[in-house]
């Protein structure tokens, strides 16, 4: 027994220094004086202050953050319907279809949703005239797509192991649906929602190959920067950027859980009120 | 106040009469969204794997014609189909795409299980704490996760430096471009999706099973085969699957850290269409990989499905 949870412990320990240190090694490189980035030359801040000039690269950024918080929105609150209804509809038609659509996207290779959007588009433009060439709106409605299957997984999830007597009794006190969804339901997989957006706002902001294909001339995401920049070769300005990446989406993540902590702490006290005024 | 309201009962009422009621909204908003942007995109891709390329705005031709006399024809082209099969090139990529995702999973298992298992067992405060820390590299940006292993490995990199400073190797391995810099690119972007599920069944596991079966006399590497290997193969198969069918298709790690030898199905498709702008052939390269993935797909969300209704209960 003890062999084996030293195996354990051994491969945790290199499984977790995998995951890290390539991240830790670009946060100290991004400091490097040197352009060379395998050659320390000192501390220095400088590829920072490049990254501030690099006006490119701050109108990519911020295309990518627009599109980002647009489709993570979005994604959310289309995620949010599909996941209700997975959880808490039971049976109802064409469900098979329904999962398979929401589950599918989770896997498929990007190249594929990346040219099947594009062709979409390019076909109804054809067609229809909408959409007027290929910009932020395409970008945002592939990102959507593909982002509200993990929203919808995420709620999904919640919800099913979610205890529904507090909702058959607000139905039994003779509440609206509508009325239960807002009151009793969005609270308690809130902690749901906000990550689900979280997620999709990264995925957003993250991807590369779905947004080169559906992009236009005039609008090109961070990604597409910094892939283009990237196989000219390694740059110290790349990895200042990684740095700052990784330290905003830190303080996302830690400000997220402890919002989610203190909901579910505030939760915790309402049932045990709730329990209490009962008896 | 009232106006708005009036007007919004008048849709509703509208929509009862349609019979769509709120309920029904639900599902129908994203219902018609994943059909008209997942579903019927497919079907479009399809359609224009059967066309000829053409030198026009879009290029490629028509499917269907109005031939004299209004008739409707439809001009179905496999052209596109027998270039895969004739050009080996094709083949190649699709056998070497499968290759490197089938070794790729059974890495991120071999390395992904003993974590899982890690975690599960740990004290229950760590577990927190140490599932954070799996997922907390998934959002920082899988671009420059990629990035960062080219500083790493490549010939003056700092893992040749590393191993050259410890005197293991005299001159520096060509590690970059070669087939095992993707292996660890796909490994090292796809562990969280393979340690998730894995923890998930092997969290559920009942102590008392393996409890009984050390009461029984079997060895704990007897137990570990018999108990909880079956007890956890729901996670292995939908941890497999969530990192073998994107890596199959797989471009941006193959084009950064793979060498010019590397074909991959999914950077073929991308020359195919950015560079050779052949949409057909881009296309028909799409319908064949979706063909190849068609199986593992629907095995996915088989899996889902059973695991959702596993939390019901």
């Amino acid at each position: 027994m003890m062999r084996r949870s030293g195996f354990v412990l051994t491969m945790l320990a290199f499984g977790y220094a995998f995951l890290y240190v390539p991240i830790i090694l670009l946060i100290i490189y991004s400091f490097n004086e040197s352009r060379l980035v395998t050659v320390w030359g000192g501390w220095s801040t400088k590829w920072y202050a490049g990254l501030l000039h690099n006006q490119q690269m701050l109108s990519a950024a911020w295309l990518s953050l627009r599109i980002a918080a647009l489709s993570a929105t979005f994604s959310v609150v289309l995620g949010t319907m599909a996941g209700m209804a997975m959880a808490r509809f039971g049976r109802f038609r064409g469900r098979t279809l329904f999962g398979g659509m929401i589950t599918a996207p989770l896997v498929m290779p990007e190249v594929i949703t990346g040219l099947s959007l594009l062709l979409l588009f390019v076909s109804l433009e054809q067609f229809i005239g909408w959409p007027e060439g290929r910009g932020m709106t395409t970008i945002t409605i592939a990102h959507v797509t593909f982002t509200m299957a993990f929203v919808a997984v995420i709620v999904q999830s919640r919800l099913v192991s979610l205890d529904e007597s507090i909702e058959e009794a607000a139905m039994d006190l003779g509440a609206r649906p509508a009325k239960i969804f807002f009151v009793i339901t969005l609270p308690i997989i809130s902690p749901a929602i906000v990550s689900g957006w979280l997620l999709a706002f990264t995925l957003s902001l993250d991807d590369l190959v779905i947004a080169s294909f559906v992009s236009g001339p005039a609008s090109t995401t961070l990604p597409m920067v910094i892939f283009s920049s990237v196989r000219l070769g390694v740059t110290p300005e790349i990895n200042a950027l990684a740095t700052i990446i990784v330290a905003l989406v830190t303080t996302g993540i830690i400000a997220a859980g402890v919002f989610m902590a203190r909901q579910e702490r505030i939760r915790k006290i309402d049932e045990q009120m709730a329990a209490s005024s009962g008896t | 106040m009232s106006k708005p309201a009036s007007a919004s009962s008048l849709t509703l009422d509208l929509l009862s009469r349609l019979g769509i009621n709120g309920r029904g909204l639900v599902v129908l908003v994203p219902y018609v969204w994943l059909l008209l942007f997942f579903l019927i995109p497919f079907a479009i891709v399809l359609k224009i794997s059967f066309a000829e390329a053409d030198i026009a705005i879009p290029p490629y031709t028509a499917l269907l014609e109005w031939a004299e006399g209004g008739m409707l024809t439809v001009r179905l082209n496999f052209a596109s189909f027998m270039f895969l099969l004739t050009d080996s090139l094709y083949a190649v990529a699709y056998l070497n795409s499968l290759k490197i995702a089938f070794v790729s999973t059974v890495l991120c298992l071999l390395l992904g299980y003993p974590m899982a298992y890690g975690i599960a067992k740990a004290p229950n405060s760590w577990r927190g704490p140490l599932l954070m820390m799996i997922i907390l590299p998934f959002w920082t940006s899988f671009l420059i996760r990629v990035y960062a292993w080219i500083g790493i490995l490549k010939p003056e990199g700092l893992l040749n430096n590393f191993l050259i400073w410890l005197g293991i190797i005299e001159t520096p391995l060509q590690i970059l471009y070669t087939d095992v810099s993707i292996y660890i690119g796909i490994v090292y972007s796809y562990l969280p999706f393979m340690i998730l599920p894995l923890y998930a069944t092997l969290e559920k596991l009942d102590d008392t099973l393996l409890e009984a079966a050390a009461d029984l006399g079997a060895r704990p590497v007897k137990a570990f085969l018999a108990v909880t290997l079956p007890l956890s193969m729901p996670g292995i198969v939908a941890g497999s699957l969530l990192v073998f069918i994107p890596a199959v298709g797989e471009f941006v790690i193959p084009s950064l850290l793979g060498g010019p030898n590397t074909l991959m199905i999914g950077a073929v498709l991308w020359n195919e269409f950015f560079a050779n702008r052949d949409w057909p052939v881009a296309s028909a390269v799409a319908i064949a990989l979706l063909l190849f993935l068609v199986v593992p797909i629907m095995l996915f969300q088989y899996f889902q499905e059973k695991q959702q209704e596993a939390a019901k209960q």
